[in-house]
């Protein structure tokens, strides 16, 4: 059972988990986790490699559904709608709960047909001149605009990784999402480049709510405001995050953030 | 005789090899397999050579002695006479014929016998000799710290490279011929008339020396190639050989994709006369009688249409398996990125999945085209020998691989214009086909590189 800090605040939460299984096949991947994420807050997931966080993470905008073999039981609410129900459209949802991936996958598109992508599927604007808006806003609040503000039409492939994984960033944030998924965002990127996500992350908290998956547990002490340790497909501590590096309750938790393995 | 031979010196070599690694109690350079691969080899090659040598020279030899003999004295001076004797005798001599009526060759039998069988004495001796000789030469030198595994090495290298050189140079002796009959066609017919002109009909039993210039027009024919390999055929293979690779990318179960994809491919080995059955016995007729009862009067029986379907369908495994491959090769996260933004299955497929994998379809597609346009089987059925130059799909077209086979097999000679036609249009053909194929690779390489 997840211990929870007696120290958490309260919240309403933005998502909320209850009891949720994933299984892959026979297989379980995640056992019965409970979790509410908070608006406008960094929540970080920490744990050894294996431990469930992706399946956890795409559980959230249900990226599950494209693997055949996966299963998702339990209940996960977007401001208190089940996202597994049947009213739930999955292309509405994954517009709400954005995600950005492991490593930097930008369209083999120009810079901007990869912003205006989103924007154009869900038709959000009215005008041509309304997308050059969102692409531009998009990029700024990415910290990207000043460095491709010029070149617009060249292929977003041909950035530097970390540049490529502010044009996600980027990308996500185009549709204006509630919610950030972002899966160990920086682990195929140099130091500069991921002390330049880790500012841009601490920007964009006060407006999403975003979720980061990490392995070093150094990332998610500085961007972080909430840690939930993983283990073996549980949760098994969520508190504040100064809490869960200073304070931590269980022997297993204690045991990774000292490095004693994982 | 000379395997046996070989035979006879790797295993005597192995075994020296395995005593000598006994006697000396330690390790060989090399295993003793390879010392007998060595010495056999050096048996092997030498003879081989050797008697391809003596097979070319020795007939040779043997016709200078037999002429040498008193009884040539008595052969006719005529030469043609001569010669006919002489073969004649020869025959007799070495038993491929039973007897000969020939009084000039009566008397040579007995020389030539004599004469063969020195000669093939002489030759099964210098055979031996040289084997013998390959052998103990290499024989000698199986001793424990000889290297003989990185000599072996080499010969297969060297054997490996001749069978590459093979390939190559049979390739450059084809185009040169090709090359040689259309010079000499061009030569009677300018290239202008050939390239440029509208009308063909060659008539094989025209005065060969003074062709015709405005029967040779090219046009029609590359006009129904065209029409046929490149646009009606690709109108047919192109959507569905890419609605059929989505598919079974994209939406079908894998157990499925696992035998539809190699049935798919099956398609591609049923032999083209198989497709010509189909287009000239049921896709033509049909189309014919369609026609009719649409109220198109006119419509051929061995329509452009008829041949150019059917020869799509041929296309189709062909588009749809490049298709998948580089639909398949598109990375996942592309596919993942696609979807976590809220799009969907046909959407991600539209927006990122084709236009990423878009060179290598089209690389896909060109290969097609060339395929379809080199064709012959199908089109030799379907399509007629008519050259038409008429943009409407239903009249009877041809193309310039029927007429190539139109041509050859023409009553014409083998000198005459119609006849070396052929290898004009088998060589425009060739570089047409080769610069496709030269740019589709490319086009797939640059592609392939720029997910590397
Ligand atoms: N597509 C999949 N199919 C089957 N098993 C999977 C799949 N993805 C992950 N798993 C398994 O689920 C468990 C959790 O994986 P994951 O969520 O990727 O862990 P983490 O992100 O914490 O490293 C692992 O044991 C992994 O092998
Ligand atoms: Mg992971």
């Amino acid at each position: 059972m997840t211990k929870i800090h007696p120290n958490l605040e309260a919240v309403d939460p933005k998502m909320n988990a209850e009891s949720v299984s994933v299984y892959y096949g026979d297989k379980q991947a995640i056992k019965d986790v409970s979790i509410g994420i908070p608006a406008k807050y960094v929540t970080a997931f920490i744990g050894p490699s294996g431990c469930g966080k992706s399946t956890f993470l795409r559980a959230l905008n249900r990226m599950n559904d494209t693997i055949p073999s996966a299963r998702v039981e339990g209940q996960i609410e977007l401001d208190g709608e089940n996202i597994y129900s049947n009213s739930m459209d999955v292309v509405q949802l994954r517009a709400r709960v954005g995600m950005v991936f492991q490593k930097p996958n930008p369209f083999p598109k120009s810079i901007y047909d990869n912003i205006a992508y989103g924007p154009r599927i869900h038709g959000i604007f009215e005008q041509k001149g309304d997308l050059d808006g969102i692409v531009e806003n998009s990029l700024k609040r990415a910290g990207l605009w000043e460095e491709v503000k010029d070149r617009l039409n060249d292929p977003g492939t041909a950035l530097s990784g970390g540049q490529q994984q502010r044009l996600c960033i980027a990308r996500a944030i185009a549709v204006d999402p509630e919610v950030i998924l972002m899966d160990e965002p920086c682990s195929a990127l140099d130091p500069i480049a991921t002390a330049k996500i880790e500012e841009l992350i601490a920007e964009l908290s006060g407006r999403y709510a975003i979720v980061i998956v990490t392995h070093s547990m150094q990332q998610a002490a500085r961007v972080s405001d909430r840690t939930a340790f993983f283990h073996l497909g549980e949760i098994v501590e969520y508190g504040r995050t100064s809490d869960i590096f200073t304070n931590p309750i269980e022997q297993r938790t204690k045991d990774y953030i000292t490095g004693r393995y994982g | 005789m000379v395997l046996g031979l070989a035979l006879a010196g790797w295993l005597s070599a192995r075994s020296r090899a395995w005593a000598l690694r006994a006697d000396s109690g330690g390790r060989l350079a090399s295993l003793p397999n390879y010392h007998g691969w060595y010495v056999g080899l050096w048996i092997f090659i030498p003879t081989v050579l050797f008697v391809f040598v003596w097979n070319a020279i020795s007939p040779g030899l043997v016709l200078q002695s037999v002429l040498g003999s008193p009884a040539a004295e008595g052969l006719p001076a005529i030469e043609s006479a001569r010669l006919d004797a002489l073969r004649e005798a020869r025959d007799v001599a070495t038993g491929a014929a039973s007897s000969t009526t020939n009084p000039d060759a009566l008397p040579m039998i007995a020389p030539f016998s004599d004469a063969l069988s020195q000669y093939r004495w002489i030759g099964i001796v210098l055979t031996l000799i040289i084997a013998g000789a390959a052998g103990a030469w290499s024989y000698l030198r199986v001793k424990p710290e000889f290297g003989a595994r990185t000599r072996v090495e080499r010969v297969i290298m060297a054997v490996l490279i001749l069978a590459s050189l093979v390939a190559v140079f049979s390739t450059f002796g084809i185009l040169a011929s090709l090359i040689f009959e259309t010079f000499r066609f061009f030569e009677m017919v300018s290239p202008i008339d050939f390239l440029f002109g509208t009308f063909w009909s060659p008539d094989p039993m025209a005065n060969p020396d003074n062709p015709d210039p405005t029967r040779y027009g090219a046009i029609p024919l590359f006009w129904g190639t065209l029409l046929i390999g490149a646009v009606i055929a690709m109108i047919v293979a192109i959507p569905i050989g890419m609605m059929s690779a989505i598919y079974l990318t994209q939406y079908a179960h894998p157990r499925f994709r696992a035998w539809a994809k190699p049935a798919l491919e099956i398609l591609a080995g049923v032999p083209t006369v198989v497709y010509g059955y189909f287009a000239a016995l049921t896709v033509a007729p049909m189309i014919r009688d369609l026609a009719m009862s649409v109220g198109i009067a006119n419509a051929s029986s061995e329509s452009a249409l008829a041949a150019g379907i059917v020869m799509g369908v041929m296309i189709i495994p062909f588009v749809s398996s490049m298709a998948d491959d580089s639909i398949a090769a598109v990375p996942q996260a592309m596919r993942d990125g696609s979807l976590a933004m809220g799009a969907t299955t046909s959407e991600t497929i539209k927006l990122v999945l084709v236009p990423a994998a878009l060179p290598g379809i089209v690389g896909g597609v060109m290969l097609a085209i060339s395929r379809a346009i080199g064709e012959t089987m199908i089109v030799v059925m379907a399509a007629s020998t008519a050259a038409n130059l008429s943009a409407n799909p239903l009249d009877s077209m041809t193309t310039v691989t029927v007429q190539i086979v139109a041509m050859l097999t023409g009553e014409g000679s083998f000198d005459h214009p119609a006849t070396l036609s052929a290898f004009a249009l088998g060589f425009v053909l060739f570089l047409v086909t080769l610069g496709l194929n030269f740019v589709a690779l490319s086009v797939v390489k640059r592609y392939r590189e720029a997910y590397e």
